[in-house]
């Protein structure tokens, strides 16, 4: 059993995602970097879908009634603290958490982080998953004083990373969208030539970004059809709000284009202050792109290896430069 | 009616028979909706009927683009649509009008020159059909209103509509599964429990392609249904 001490407001438990809900009106939701969510719970020894804590700005502190192993996909400063003394927490890696003793995740430097445990973390299963979707209080919230409960697992021995998937660094890549004639030939220029500063409201629903306003032919307001994470709309004031995954299931803005399903975990890493462009791509490129992000996942997974050492921290990111991670400006 | 596809992403398709709040529209949705569900594509995580369209949700590794476009537009073609629009029984949802549980039905009536009994009457007179849900987990957007009773939203959007209101704005009726901010028109409150987790097969009360006919109850017999629906 975990307690949680403190939470930040942006964490919270996710999961794959409560798919098969949206013709009633049901978020998608789900981890916003579903292959860091992979990549936690594979070194915690969990199956990729398991629940675990999703991070921004922060985490939580919390302690665990038993031994337990965890393990952070992400970049962190953390540590434990226990009545031998305190010692770092190092990501990519799992580490042993003993009765009684404290995991403080004081900061969370790439975005978004994800805190898995061996066996799982089993809050509220509801709709067949359990991802925290706030509105309707689905799944379990990360407060202070909620128990959660671990599955089975804290047996499961230390495993580290081999080999980190790459997430790219040139621009979000995207195809236009199911409204792209309702925007100026200019806007439609401006959109793919200008930088976007993602803006103070940013949460898991959407980002609003800042940058030149985008003008529309004939108005902003369509007959609301359905939406998706990814979908870029803009309503009237010209300002591009990406809708992310707790996005509602229909909208009525025009669509100017949707970012496509391999650039969607790095665009989960977008902070306030994010730089961000967009490149326009075909349907075809994007297929593409998809086989090769779930290829890159899947080597990583394989490359998972008993942790038998230290890391070397420094072979690993140079293997990959994940810069690129946190400002996808270049 | 012309039909187009949309790419909605690399993941989704979007099947849209027009641009307008259409009842025709929503009727062929539907017709659509059921072929491709009846197909049972693997690789399809969700099918969204609104309005005017019909998103399909699915994994572009698993089902291959080609072969949905063409399963979408098989099942746009069912000419048939309107001519077999489901004749479905429809689900009697009981509401408290007005007073408290309706703050607007008094300003409604005056806006459409009518007594609050014929607000009431004429909404209880139609069949509702839910045109699509959205918004909020479990929020139907009703079609099927008399024509007078098309009004704009409210000038000033309320910061808090309690659950259960039942609501007009847009030509469309509507009831707030959870508390929210809202600019519709609040007539009146339902007692009947519209989203259950729990029920993982129907979690939401209304679904879309469903008929609803509105019955008027008066304050003791919400207090009474609340009450037994809690213990039920």
């Amino acid at each position: 059993m975990l307690e949680i001490l403190a939470c930040p407001f942006p964490a919270s438990l996710q999961d794959a995602g409560r798919p098969g809900y949206r013709h009633l009106g049901v978020p998608l939701s789900g981890a916003l970097d579903p292959e860091w969510l992979a990549l936690a719970n594979a070194l915690a020894g969990n199956a990729a879908d398991a629940a675990a804590i999703e991070m921004r700005l922060a985490g939580p502190r919390l302690t665990s009634g038993t031994d337990a192993l965890f393990a952070i996909a992400g970049e962190i400063d953390a540590r434990i603290v226990g009545a031998a003394g305190t010692r770092a927490v190092a990501p990519w890696r799992s580490q042993r958490l003993h009765a009684g003793e404290e995991l403080r995740i004081d900061a969370v430097k790439s975005g978004v982080a994800y805190l898995a445990f061996a066996g799982g973390i089993e809050g509220r299963r509801e709709l067949g998953s359990r991802s925290r979707y706030e509105r309707a209080d689905l799944g379990s919230p990360c407060l202070p004083g909620v128990a959660l409960k671990v599955g089975a697992g804290a047996t499961a021995i230390p495993r580290r990373l081999g080999l980190l998937p790459a997430q790219g660094d040139g621009p979000i890549r995207v195809i236009p969208g199911p409204q792209h004639e309702r925007f100026s030939d200019a806007a439609w220029h401006s959109f793919l030539s200008s930088e976007f500063v993602v803006g103070r409201e940013a949460d898991r629903m959407g980002l609003r970004l800042d940058g030149p306003r985008l003008e529309h032919v004939g108005g902003a307001d369509i007959v609301s059809d359905a939406v998706t994470p990814g979908a870029i709309q803009v309503p009237g004031d010209g300002r591009p709000i990406v809708l992310l995954a707790d996005c509602q299931t229909v909208g009525g803005y025009a669509k100017i284009a949707t970012v496509i399903g391999a650039d969607l975990p790095r665009l989960g890493h977008a902070l306030p202050g994010t730089r961000l462009r967009f490149a326009a791509v075909t349907l075809a490129a994007a297929l593409t792109a998809r086989q090769e992000a779930a290829l890159a996942l899947a080597a990583s997974l394989d490359a998972i290896v008993p942790d038998t050492a230290e890391p070397d921290l420094a072979a690993l990111y140079g293997a990959n430069l994940i810069d690129g991670v946190i400002d996808a400006t270049h | 009616m012309n039909q187009h596809l949309r790419e909605l992403g690399d993941g989704a398709l979007t099947l849209e028979f027009g641009e307008r709040i259409d009842p025709d529209a929503n009727a062929r949705v539907m017709a659509a909706r059921d072929a491709l569900q009846a197909l049972g594509l693997d690789g399809v995580t969700d099918l969204v009927p609104t309005w005017r369209s019909l998103t399909v949700h699915f994994d572009p590794l698993r089902l291959s683009h080609e072969a949905l476009r063409r399963a979408l537009l098989q099942a746009a073609a069912q000419e048939s649509a309107l001519a077999t629009r489901r004749s479905v029984a429809p689900t009697v949802v009981p509401v408290c009008f007005g007073g408290e549980f309706g703050p607007d039905l008094a300003e409604v009536a005056a806006t459409t020159g009518r007594s609050e009994g014929e607000v009431v009457a004429a909404l209880c007179a139609v069949d509702l059909r839910v045109a699509l849900i959205g918004f909020l987990p479990g929020f139907p957007y009703l079609g099927g209103l008399p024509d007078w009773l098309d009004l704009p939203r409210r000038a000033t959007p309320r910061t808090t509509v309690p659950a259960n209101s039942f609501a007009i704005a847009g030509g469309q009726a509507a009831i707030y599964p959870w508390q929210s901010p809202g600019g519709w028109h609040l007539l009146g409150r339902t007692p009947l429990r519209l989203f259950d987790p729990d029920n993982a097969e129907r979690p939401a009360r209304f679904a879309p392609g469903d008929v609803l006919r509105i019955e008027a109850i008066a304050p003791d017999e919400f207090e009474s249904l609340r009450q037994h629906l809690r213990h039920a």
